[in-house]
């Protein structure tokens, strides 16, 4: 796809560079969500949520805790399948196709639709097979393809160059941020369509946050990211798009740069103020 | 509140007594600990040491005096009244105490017995001769008293001093004869056997499948005269062989005088205890302790070696191992990783539990009922017809001991690998199944080699359980005597139907059902100390193999 079918203009910001202008109506759709309500037992968790997550794009959810950002993160892989109790009602279309329609294969679905956890989770293996243990549950064994996949996706997650020396040693004596990024090149490998990243850099020091910040950038143009982040400043700096949640409630969805400096409910803006949160 | 008060409340609260009181507990563990350790190291290895012999003049009151020989094995005190009552001649006067010393004389069939209590007040000043003898033999015990000559088929060879040198040579030369006929016998003649026995039961089995035709008698037949004409040759060099062995004799001399014609075929070693400088001396020990880890038991296992029992003991418990880790594991698996938790996995979990609090011989009945007399006896009549009504593995055997040993563990690895996989990270499981995996390809690439070292530490809880128990193995496959061991050259080579011995009862039957209490005391210890080092052996291993895994698998900090 090509990168001018959704620029959608150029204009100049307040400081005078160049800007893009953003439209979230016009954008193609990676996911639908025309209507979804999640429950965990008898408590309700997600009410009536009603969002199109843009293709190729970065959207951030943002909210305080527990209102339910995660948790409409992870109907788009199924990993609320694992949780006991809870259900889903309504629909989350990936292309079109229902994600929680009966005979959907998970497996594959998340290999679509990969997923970076909050803290980092390399397997106790070497970074050669943590990268290429999605290839390999695929049946992929081929020592050249392994090999090429290992050092695009160790590149796309900018570690190759630190690490391209040790493949073999074990994944747990990298640092916490190489860590992440190793993640993130583990979920690139398998050439997922939608990355969705559930505040990546939580348990990171500065240094590694921004290096993941940066990576964002660079992985945007490939894959369709949505990242769950506490931190609005966060949110602000890699985000095309934001939307804001409060108590399962998706409260208002639109463009980064309008949401946070004029948003138009009241809520929001009482949030991003840090009049409550 | 006084200043005392205060003082004895502010010791309390600095913590000191509960750094006092952690800390004694420690100790007391570690003494008692290295406390039995000793004893039994000590007692046991004791036995092997070759005691000086002491001769000495025996005057019981009112007796003539006589020549004794023997080594001292211990002394005690005895109150006179008691050495009175049990009808010692003792003079009423004279101190309240007197000694006595038990002395291992020798000689069984010549004296009926080869421990002698004797009074110390009545022991003349004890010498220790060079030349005093003391042949080990392979019955009867051992033999104290002076060399006399060595005979070939009868006829004298050497006499005096010269004798002690050739008795040395002769003897040297009937182990050597001695270890072919054993070879002969369990080897060579034991395939022949074997071979016999197969064709028994191959005519027996056509037999009863009714194709015993003329055509496949005949073979049978040809067969088995090849086996007899093999056999021919081999009684023949048996033969041979045992005339070798008996050729020489020795004539000794007790210390009181008696001379006895001794073949050398009965005899394992001869030395001069009291001629042996310290190296010499700790030379013999090292071969003594050899042969008890490396030989058979002889004499109701109260001379010779135990290697067969180390062997049962280790075949066992690896069998047991191999039967029951992954048994266990899969148990596991299933109770945590697939079954939905609930009242019924709770039952389940908790009657699990409770099966390891089950008493062992418990299990050694259930071994013997289902085991032995159904699954045994149901493998019989399907496998093993031609053989009845000779039970092949209806009787209690190697296979039945492990698998009995194996229930009576499993709840051991059920309970360690359930914490091991519950340890896992969840993020771990999160992360694999976010890559496309399925929940199985998870477990089997993630979950399970993470989890491995808790499956290890399962096993070797279970080793530890298992190797130590006696009481149900009595019941299912284990024996007091049983030198044939359970592998062997002959197919199928590893005979899971053969009766086994085992250490643990070894000392059971050393200890209390021994004809000759005296001599085997010692190997109990002794063999409670190799069975202790046997299991710590095992353990050690399986450790060892564990933090390796733990290396390898070492999970996050979170």
């Amino acid at each position: 796809m090509s990168q001018q079918a959704h620029t959608h203009g150029i204009s100049l910001d307040s400081l005078g560079r160049k800007k893009q202008t953003l439209d979230l109506a016009s954008e193609p759709v990676a996911l639908e969500v025309p209507g979804l309500n999640l429950f965990y037992g008898d408590k309700q968790a997600l009410f009536d949520v009603q969002m199109n997550i843009p293709r190729n794009r970065v959207t951030a959810f943002i909210g305080p805790s527990g209102c339910g950002k995660s948790t409409l993160l992870r109907t788009f892989n199924r990993m609320n399948d694992l949780v006991d109790g809870c259900r889903v009602d309504g629909e989350i279309r990936l292309d079109g196709q229902d994600i929680y329609a009966k005979g959907v294969d998970v497996a594959e679905l998340r290999r679509r639709v990969g997923m970076v956890f909050q803290k980092p989770n390399p397997f106790p293996k070497s970074i050669y097979e943590n990268v290429v243990y999605g290839l390999r549950i695929q049946g992929i064994n081929q020592k050249r393809v392994l090999d090429e996949t290992v050092e695009w996706a160790l590149k796309s997650a900018a570690l190759w160059n630190e690490v391209k020396d040790r493949l073999h040693d074990s994944a747990l004596g990298l640092s916490g941020g190489q860590q992440q990024r190793l993640v993130i090149a583990r979920t690139v490998a398998v050439q997922p369509e939608v990355l969705l990243l559930d505040e990546p850099c939580s348990a990171l020091d500065p240094i590694s946050t921004l290096k993941v910040e940066e990576l964002i950038n660079e992985l945007k143009g490939q894959y369709t990211i949505v990242i769950v982040t506490h931190n609005m400043q966060q949110a602000a700096r890699v985000s095309d798009y934001t939307a804001f949640m409060y108590m399962g409630k998706l409260i208002e969805f639109g463009d980064t740069d309008t949401l946070f400096t004029n948003p138009a409910k009241k809520q929001t803006e009482d949030y991003i103020t840090g009049r409550y949160g | 509140m006084n200043v005392k008060q205060q003082n004895l409340k502010t010791w309390f609260k600095s913590g000191t007594p509960w750094v006092w009181m952690t800390g004694g507990a420690v100790s007391i563990a570690v003494i008692m600990t290295i406390g039995l350790l000793a004893v039994i190291a000590v007692r046991g290895l004791g036995h092997f040491w070759p005691a000086d012999v002491i001769e000495a003049e025996y005057r019981m009151p009112g007796q003539e005096a006589k020549l004794v020989a023997g080594e001292v094995v211990e002394a005690e005190e005895v109150p006179r009244a008691r050495l009175a009552a049990s009808g010692l001649p003792v003079q009423a006067d004279g101190g309240e105490f007197m000694t006595r010393e038990l002395l291992k004389v020798g000689n069984r069939e010549i004296y009926g017995a080869d421990f002698n209590w004797v009074v110390g007040e009545w022991l003349g000043a004890p010498r220790t001769p060079d030349n005093l003898l003391v042949l080990e033999r392979r019955e009867w015990g051992n033999f104290y008293g002076y060399l006399q000559s060595v005979k070939e088929s009868g006829n004298l060879v050497a006499e005096g001093d010269a004798a002690w040198a050739e008795l040395q040579t002769r003897i040297e030369r009937v182990d050597e004869l001695h270890e072919q006929l054993v070879r002969l016998e369990k080897k060579d003649i034991g395939a022949i056997n074997a071979g016999l026995e197969r064709l028994r039961l191959e005519t027996r089995k056509r037999e009863l499948a009714g194709k015993l035709d003329a055509a496949a008698q005949a073979d049978l037949d040809a067969e088995r005269a090849q086996w007899n004409a093999q056999y021919k040759v081999l009684e023949g060099r048996l033969v041979e062989l045992q005339q070798q062995v008996n050729r020489d004799s020795v004539l000794v001399r007790t210390v009181d005088g008696r001379e006895v014609e001794l073949s050398l075929a009965k005899i394992v070693r001869a030395y001069q205890p009291n001629a042996m400088g310290t190296f010499a001396k700790l030379g013999f020990y090292m071969a003594k302790l050899w042969e008890f880890v490396s030989d058979e038991p002889r004499e109701a296992n109260t001379e010779g070696g135990i290697f067969p029992a180390i062997f049962g003991t280790v075949m066992m418990t690896l069998i047991m191992a191999v039967i029951v880790t992954p048994f266990g594991v899969l148990a596991a698996i299933y109770l945590r990783e697939y079954a939905k938790q609930g009242l019924l996995t709770r039952i389940i979990r908790i009657a699990v539990n409770n099966l390891a609090g089950v008493p062992a011989i418990v299990y050694g009945v259930f071994g013997l009922g289902f085991f032995v007399y159904v699954l045994g006896g149901s493998i019989d009549r399907l496998f093993f017809a031609e053989a009845l009504p000779a039970p092949t593995f209806g009787t209690p055997g190697l296979m039945w001991a492990s698998l009995t040993l194996a229930i009576l563990a499993v709840p051991v690895v059920i309970v360690a690998t359930e914490e091991g996989l519950a340890r896992i990270p969840r993020a771990l499981r999160e992360g694999s199944l976010a890559l496309g995996a399925t929940k199985a390809e998870t477990l089997w690439k993630v979950v399970l080699p993470m989890a491995s070292p808790a499956m290890m530490t399962g096993m070797i809880l279970a080793v530890a359980r298992a190797a130590g128990e006696v009481a149900p193995l009595m019941l299912v496959g284990v024996v007091k005597l049983a030198p044939s061991l359970p592998v062997d050259g002959n197919y199928p080579y590893l005979h899971l139907d053969q009766k086994i011995m085992h250490l643990g009862f070894h000392i059971y039957d050393v200890g209390f059902q021994s004809p000759n209490v005296e001599a085997a005391r010692p190997l109990v210890y002794a063999t409670a100390l190799l069975l202790v080092l046997v299991i710590a052996l095992l353990n050690l291993s399986a450790v060892y193999i564990r933090n390796h895994l733990r290396e390898k698998y070492k999970a996050l900090d979170h």
